[in-house]
């Protein structure tokens, strides 16, 4: 069963991307931010075009109205598929070929959201995330679109610690990965969990149960170094 | 190759194909040269992704590759925003052509919204007490104040309302309902069919009711311009939802996520021409209907020429 979010695309070049999908609670925290932030766009145009009479409330309505529908559309098409929200939560949406985000993508999904917030507050979105795995709401499903985190340039690991450990067999690539983060990682938990994890792979970490994390530690320095 | 051979074989590469990246995203026009090379410095880096990937190099090596890669991936296969000449085809001949080969789905809505309109308004000119079932009392006396025959301005009420505000309010509230009446369609068509229903017998009850107590020359006289665009707008984004939902009821020999996806994108389509439709009625509503000065006779005269209009526009157009 898979645990993580990792999820692949296929290019029409052959190749495959790695994407990692976005769940209902970042999204729900974007979407608060947004909201926020469109509260303080209508109260500053309430005093801007409160001098205006009702010329000015025509204006405000359109305005609201924009707001209400094309709010997000406008963000996505012009502002690499992230309304303010999903910039700060670090999301963005994007076409699930991993293509940029189209008009008509974007305004389908924005107008099924209507949808998707019946019958209370995202209930249908919700229901239709959870049952995925890829979390897609009715929206994104009839428009084709993905939410995903917006990595950011991956920076290079440190060095661990430790003597280099070279192996004379080669490794699998989430094998490699599984060592790597283990080893990047190893300060956020214990010293016990560190033991127990080291203990599972006797195959790498060898007989002497006192070695194994420091070995793993050389095992991901030599990983790192491979040349 | 090692992998240490491979970076250093690259590196450079890498770093200008970074750098070509950075300044496409920015916008920044970069030479004509290095914008029809992109494509095939593109392909090169997906090379270079599957044989890492291959070749199980090290993680950080295949993230960097893979973040390059998707960053590459959005700016090759990004549509050009902007003015497209498309849009002009689209409304000419695209749009009623569409229309046309999907009639099945217009003629649904229509049935179901001037039926259920004919029904009620008969219903309420015979059973005037029957108006009572959908509209409130405050309701119904609000439509009557609204179209009194002696009253200066007809439709809503308006002494002190400028026309610009009236048109703001039918652009919120009028096209705020086409969306969601199509909206309501991914719910197999149910939320589509509330939509149609509810407003035909909402007009059906109103109509009814102006007619039997003799207020029909101010109500129809108002409604017969803006009508030709809003009620054939309603009809349309009725008509989009329909689709939308027929397609889960019966996705054939697809999927129901790839009939529905299908389906999204072409009712889509629908939804720009009917959003136009809105934005015309709301228009000829706010500073045409409305008018006072002008005699119901021109009034009725140009309402039909706008209904003729629409007729032929949506059954003759680019064919």
């Amino acid at each position: 069963m898979q645990l993580d979010t990792l999820q692949s695309i296929s290019t029409p070049e052959g190749i495959r991307l790695d994407i990692r999908v976005a769940g209902p609670m970042v999204r729900f925290l974007a979407w608060v931010i947004d909201a926020c932030f469109r509260m303080a766009i209508v109260i500053a145009f309430i005093f801007a075009l409160l001098p205006f009479g009702k010329l000015g409330s025509g204006f405000w309505l359109i305005l609201m109205f924009l707001l209400e529908w094309f709010y997000p559309v406008i963000f996505e098409i012009y502002y690499h598929g992230a309304t303010p929200g999903k910039k700060i939560m670090g999301i963005l949406v994007m076409k699930e070929d991993g293509a940029p985000m189209t008009w008509s993508a974007s305004l389908l999904r924005n107008i099924l959201r209507f949808v998707d917030f019946l019958p209370i507050f995202y209930g249908f979105a919700l229901v239709s995330m959870l049952l995925r795995q890829d979390f897609k709401r009715l929206g994104d499903l009839s428009a084709g679109t993905l939410v995903i985190y917006a990595e950011p340039n991956p920076i290079s690991p440190t060095e661990p610690n430790a003597e280099s450990l070279a192996l004379t067999f080669p490794l699998s690539i989430e094998m490699q990965r599984a060592i790597i983060d283990y080893s990047q990682r190893s300060q956020q938990f214990s010293e016990q969990r560190q033991q127990e994890l080291a203990d599972m792979i006797p195959v790498l970490t060898g007989d002497q149960a006192q070695n194994r994390i420091q070995r793993l530690h050389g095992i991901a320095k030599w990983l790192l170094n491979k040349s | 190759m090692s992998q240490q051979t491979f970076e250093s074989k690259n590196q450079l590469f890498w770093q200008d194909f970074e750098k070509l990246l950075s300044a496409l995203e920015q916008g920044k026009a970069t030479g004509k040269m290095q914008l029809t090379e992109f494509p095939r410095l593109y392909r090169q880096l997906c090379h270079q992704l599957a044989f890492a990937q291959n070749r199980q190099y090290s993680p950080y090596l295949i993230d960097r590759l893979n973040h390059l890669v998707l960053r590459g991936h959005q700016q090759l296969y990004q549509q050009k925003a902007g003015y497209n000449p498309q849009i002009l085809f689209y409304i000419t001949t695209g749009f009623p052509r569409l229309i046309r080969q999907e009639a099945i789905y217009l003629w649904m809505a229509c049935f179901m919204f001037y039926g259920s309109l004919l029904i009620m308004g008969a219903v309420v000119y015979q059973w005037p007490e029957m108006i009572y079932s959908l509209l409130t009392s405050d309701q119904v006396l609000t439509m009557e104040s609204m179209y009194q025959p002696d009253k200066d301005v007809i439709g809503r009420d308006r002494e002190s309302d400028s026309d610009f505000y009236m048109f703001g309010h039918y652009i919120k509230n009028n096209i705020g309902i086409g969306f969601q009446t199509f909206a309501g369609g991914i719910l197999g068509g149910l939320g589509t069919l509330f939509y149609l229903l509810y407003n035909g017998l909402f007009l059906g009850a109103v109509a009814g009711h102006l007619t039997r107590i003799g207020y029909d020359q101010t109500f129809y006289s108002f409604i017969i311009g803006h009508g030709a665009f809003e009620l054939t707008a309603i009809v349309l984004m009725g008509m989009a939802g329909l689709k939308l939902g027929y397609a889960l009821i019966a996705p054939k020999q697809k999927t129901y996520i790839q009939s529905l996806k299908e389906a999204g994108s072409i009712v889509i389509q629908i939804v720009y021409g009917a959003s136009l439709f809105f934005l015309i009625a709301a228009f000829i509503e706010a500073f045409w209907s409305s008018s006072t000065l002008l005699p119901n006779m021109v009034k009725y005269i140009v309402g039909s020429g706008f209904w003729l209009l629409v007729i032929a526009y949506l059954g003759l157009a680019g064919r």
